[in-house]
């Protein structure tokens, strides 16, 4: 894994809300290709961690570099970052004013200046890949959750990012929807996309991680591959927390 | 006819001094509309920002103007300073600042309320799509905040254009006035001519007003769900 080329870097990183810390001397690197997958019991930090890949949080503490670059906010350089690290939030959070397409077509030309043209073939391939082609003119209120996540990705992906955080992308849909939006994440993955995602979908993060954090109280609690986690977990805490997704079953009284 | 008394109305220039009467109403309310848009929309931009000293005052601000009747406000700007200050200000002119003053105040509150009004997650996907903060204002915040804030500013238009009526009680000879000097001049060839005059200068107010009110009520609808 160390042979690929490492695209961010969080070097013990402390971020604090008031007197709280929500992430405690916590480092993480995302290699090239790579997909690490965070987990955790909510309030953790995961999304937070996410939030401060991208400069959308200050944090008091350590430093988080993309491809050596440092990532903050306030500094100039934070749009060229971004433009490279895409993030897809809980919230879908599409441009109500503005059709599909132009929501997946206005940050290549604004921000990148790109050729209309060439951006519209490509926003309607990638439209056509999720399925959803037929609604490049609808607005985003005539669509579904899951199909409002969908162009989310698509916005994300017209970018060209090189890394793509993922905040919880299915945690506000209804159950059916889920799965729609995973196979897309999937399908990236198998692509060789670099990924960081934040999930509560247990199977999915297993199928898909390359690399599982298991974060509590914004500390590391433990890391390895996803077989090693999920099959093996050293730590009681990760036990306990794995725990939680398994029902036994029920037996009755009587039949004992 | 006569028992309506709208005959009054085509004696002489009566009918072109109603309306010269009504473009004063409307002269009065556009520029202090012209004036509450470019004072009100950065105020309330300020106000939208969380600063505690902007907010006390701007908070104090708007309580004035809610709580004083503009009336007051009138004789304030108008007499009142004669006395003080020895301004000798033009009726328009004092009529014109109350106006604004009350514009701006109203103005501010509603484009802080649509600013607020638009998610925080909105600035942060923008952003995250490597949007400068220009960017982010210019195409994704202020398109939404003034498809909130049109059709309740449309309605502050209204409302101002109909509170014109008062500005005749400190002289200026606006629509209501130039109807009640029609009447009294005609008091004794046409007595029924109150109704008459008063109903013509109801249908202009109405006229005035209503396609304004009905283009707010069109884009309310349009925007609704946006």
């Amino acid at each position: 894994m160390s042979k690929k080329e490492e695209i961010i870097r969080v070097d013990h990183i402390t971020k604090r809300y008031d007197e709280n810390a929500v992430l405690d001397d916590f480092s993480l690197s995302v290699h090239e290709g790579e997909v690490v997958v965070i987990v955790g019991p909510s309030g953790c930090g995961k999304s937070t961690i996410l939030r401060i890949m991208n400069g959308l949080e200050p944090i008091q503490k350590g430093e988080v570099t993309y491809r050596g670059e440092k990532v903050d906010g306030k500094l100039g350089s934070i749009t060229r970052i971004r433009e490279k690290v895409g993030m897809v939030f809980q919230s879908y959070e599409l441009f109500p004013h503005k059709t599909i397409l132009q929501n997946v077509m206005l940050a290549p030309l604004l921000v990148q200046k790109r050729d209309r043209k060439e951006v519209k073939e490509e926003a309607l391939q990638l439209l056509a890949r999720v399925g959803l082609s037929e609604k490049k003119n609808a607005y985003p209120r005539q669509l579904s959750g899951g199909q409002k996540q969908r162009v989310a990705i698509v916005r994300a992906l017209a970018m060209h990012p090189e890394v793509l955080l993922f905040d919880e992308v299915t945690a506000a849909l209804d159950p059916e929807m889920v799965r729609e939006v995973l196979d897309v994440l999937l399908s990236l993955a198998k692509e060789g996309k670099t990924m960081v995602i934040v999930t509560h979908e247990m199977s999915f993060a297993k199928a898909v991680a390359d690399r599982v954090i298991f974060l509590d109280g914004g500390h590391l609690e433990e890391e390895g591959t996803a077989s090693e986690f999920f099959d093996h977990p050293k730590t009681e805490r990760a036990k306990q927390f794995l725990h939680t997704f398994t029902y036994d079953k029920v037996e009755r009284e009587e039949e004992r | 006819m006569q028992n309506l008394g709208i005959d009054v109305l085509f004696k002489g220039s009566n009918m072109m001094r109603l309306l010269g009467g009504l473009w004063v109403s409307l002269r009065i309310s556009l520029i202090a509309v012209f004036f509450s848009v470019i004072l009100g929309v950065p105020l309330g931009i300020l106000m939208s920002r969380n600063s505690r000293i902007i907010r006390a005052i701007t908070r104090l601000y708007l309580e004035i103007v809610r709580i004083m009747p503009q009336m007051v406000l009138l004789f304030i700007v108008f007499f009142g300073t004669t006395r003080v200050f020895g301004w000798n200000l033009d009726a328009e002119v004092a009529s014109v600042i109350v106006f604004s003053f009350w514009g701006c105040a109203e103005m501010s509150d509603l484009v802080r309320g649509a600013l607020i009004s638009i998610p925080k997650h909105q600035y942060e996907s923008a952003k995250a799509l490597g949007m400068n903060s220009f960017a982010v204002f210019f195409f994704i915040i202020l398109p939404q905040t003034i498809r909130r804030l049109l059709p309740l500013s449309i309605n502050l238009v209204t409302r101002m254009i109909k509170t014109t009526s008062l500005v005749m009680m400190i002289g200026v000879v606006e629509v209501l006035k130039v109807g009640q000097q029609i009447i009294e001049a005609n008091r004794t060839s046409s007595p029924n001519a109150a109704f008459g005059v008063y109903g013509t200068v109801f249908l202009l107010y109405f006229i005035g007003c209503w396609p304004i009110s009905m283009l707010s009520k069109y884009l309310e609808k349009k925007w609704k769900n946006d």
